[in-house]
């Protein structure tokens, strides 16, 4: 397992990180230093445990050895796999759930900046389509106020056509914040202008 | 074998008859009223202490170790010790709220911590990554959870405290109450009026499921949306 190089001004670290799940070793001295105000990629073969590091970096796991370091307090996002709305909610309100101050027609506009159809927006999300609901996912994570954003495999579901405005807007929202992309697919990452860390064998 | 004679068994005239008699009474409201208050006393009690020990059970091991064994020991204890303990610690007048109470508050307990437990752990990462604020994650997630177990928790419960707090009625003959209506009935073998105090109870309990039915079919449109049906499912570890 190849491990980046250590960046001082790091807003998230992983040290020496181990995680296990059983008798299987998903991470093993796995160091990862994520700079302030940059996008890494992680990218990798399945289990190669990307899922795992996005879970220690939003702090939902804790690793068996080594240390995550993150600023107390640190405002995080996060676009996971699954879309994990709440699905009697529409999308406004799935916004305004996490937003501090929200402002309906800042969430409407968001909402249509991720490509977002306004007859779509007052509908309970369960009854959106696979790719709108990762738009709302998406409009989510990148409209409050996070400094630190986490995209697992965001770009799932996405048709092609639509796919590079969407990732013009990720692009512009994560300016000046600390990201980790989840990707398989490079050119995602290019686009993003993410350094790229390779995870596994 | 055909019973001809009214005071061991009424026929359904007799019974329609006293009932007919009976509703245009003042006595017969203030009975009503009487056993009414009391047995919603005990199931309001037993919802909110309920839902407050099965809050503090799914946040706490301590506090499951501690409430667990209680409501086990409730659950199991019958009805009828409890009763004439009662009866030795507090006045008939008290009895009906306290015992309809003791009889719901398990089923609340059950259902609600079983609700808590089956909330989406996924949505419960995303309000803990987002620090979604308390009041928030609570409409958005607990309740639209907890619902539909709370809702098979209070289907069987209207009709236990109704018959929990009437018993109770009947055993500690509790003055101007339902109870002591069918009391006086055995006492006289007065059967009409037995089955007439009968029919009373099935109607009042009928409606009080209505009455709460309703309530938590507003608070579904309000809190789940009209899309899902949480009043009619069955999801509740209903004991």
């Amino acid at each position: 397992m190849r491990t980046s190089e250590a960046s001082p001004e790091g807003a998230v670290s992983l040290r020496e990180v181990t995680r296990r799940f059983g008798e299987q070793r998903v991470l093993d001295g796995f160091s990862l230093t994520l700079a302030a105000g940059t996008v890494t990629a992680l990218m990798g073969p399945n289990a190669s445990g990307k899922t795992t590091v996005a879970r220690l970096v939003l702090g939902l796991d804790v690793p068996d050895g080594g240390r995550v370091d993150a600023r107390h307090g640190l405002r995080r996002a996060a676009v996971f796999q699954e879309d994990r709305l709440c699905e009697h909610l529409n999308a406004a309100e799935n916004l305004a759930l996490v937003i501090e101050r929200s402002d309906r027609v800042a969430i409407a506009g968001e909402l249509r900046a991720v490509g977002l159809d306004a007859d779509a927006i007052p509908k309970p999300v369960r009854e959106l389509s696979g790719g709108q609901r990762r738009r709302v996912a998406i409009a989510r994570a990148l409209a409050g106020d996070a400094e630190f954003v986490v995209l697992d495999e965001p770009f799932t579901g996405i048709d092609v056509e639509t796919k590079p405005a969407l990732i013009a807007y990720v692009r512009e929202r994560l300016t000046g914040r600390t990201a980790l992309l989840i990707t398989h697919d490079r050119s995602e990452a290019a686009q993003l202008g993410a350094r790229i860390v390779r995870l596994g064998s | 074998m055909v019973v001809h004679r009214d005071f061991l068994l009424a026929s359904p005239g007799a019974v329609v008859v006293r009932l007919g008699e009976l509703v245009v009474t003042g006595g017969f409201w203030a009975t009503v009223a009487t056993s009414l208050s009391r047995i919603v006393i005990g199931f309001t009690g037993a919802a909110i202490i309920g839902a407050a020990l099965a809050t503090l059970s799914s946040a706490s091991r301590v506090a499951e170790a501690l409430a667990a064994p209680l409501i086990a020991t409730i659950r199991s204890a019958p009805v009828v010790s409890f009763i004439i303990l009662l009866l030795l610690w507090t006045d008939s007048s008290r009895l009906a709220a306290y015992t309809s109470f003791l009889m719901v508050l398990p089923v609340m307990y059950a259902n609600i911590l079983a609700g808590i437990r089956n909330r989406d752990r996924a949505l419960l990462e995303v309000a803990a990554v987002f620090r979604i604020p308390w009041l928030r994650r609570v409409r958005a997630i607990d309740v639209p959870a907890v619902l539909p177990f709370f809702a098979a928790a209070c289907r069987t419960g209207v009709g236990l405290a109704w018959k929990s707090g009437v018993a109770a009625e009947v055993i500690g003959v509790a003055q101007g109450s339902i109870g002591e209506r069918l009391y006086e009935a055995k006492l006289f073998l007065e059967s009409a009026d037995l089955f007439a105090w009968t029919i009373v109870i099935i109607a009042l309990s009928v409606a009080g499921e209505a009455v709460v039915l309703w309530g938590l079919r507003r608070a579904q449109a309000r809190f789940v949306g009209s899309g899902a049906s949480v009043t009619t499912s069955r999801a509740g570890a209903t004991p």
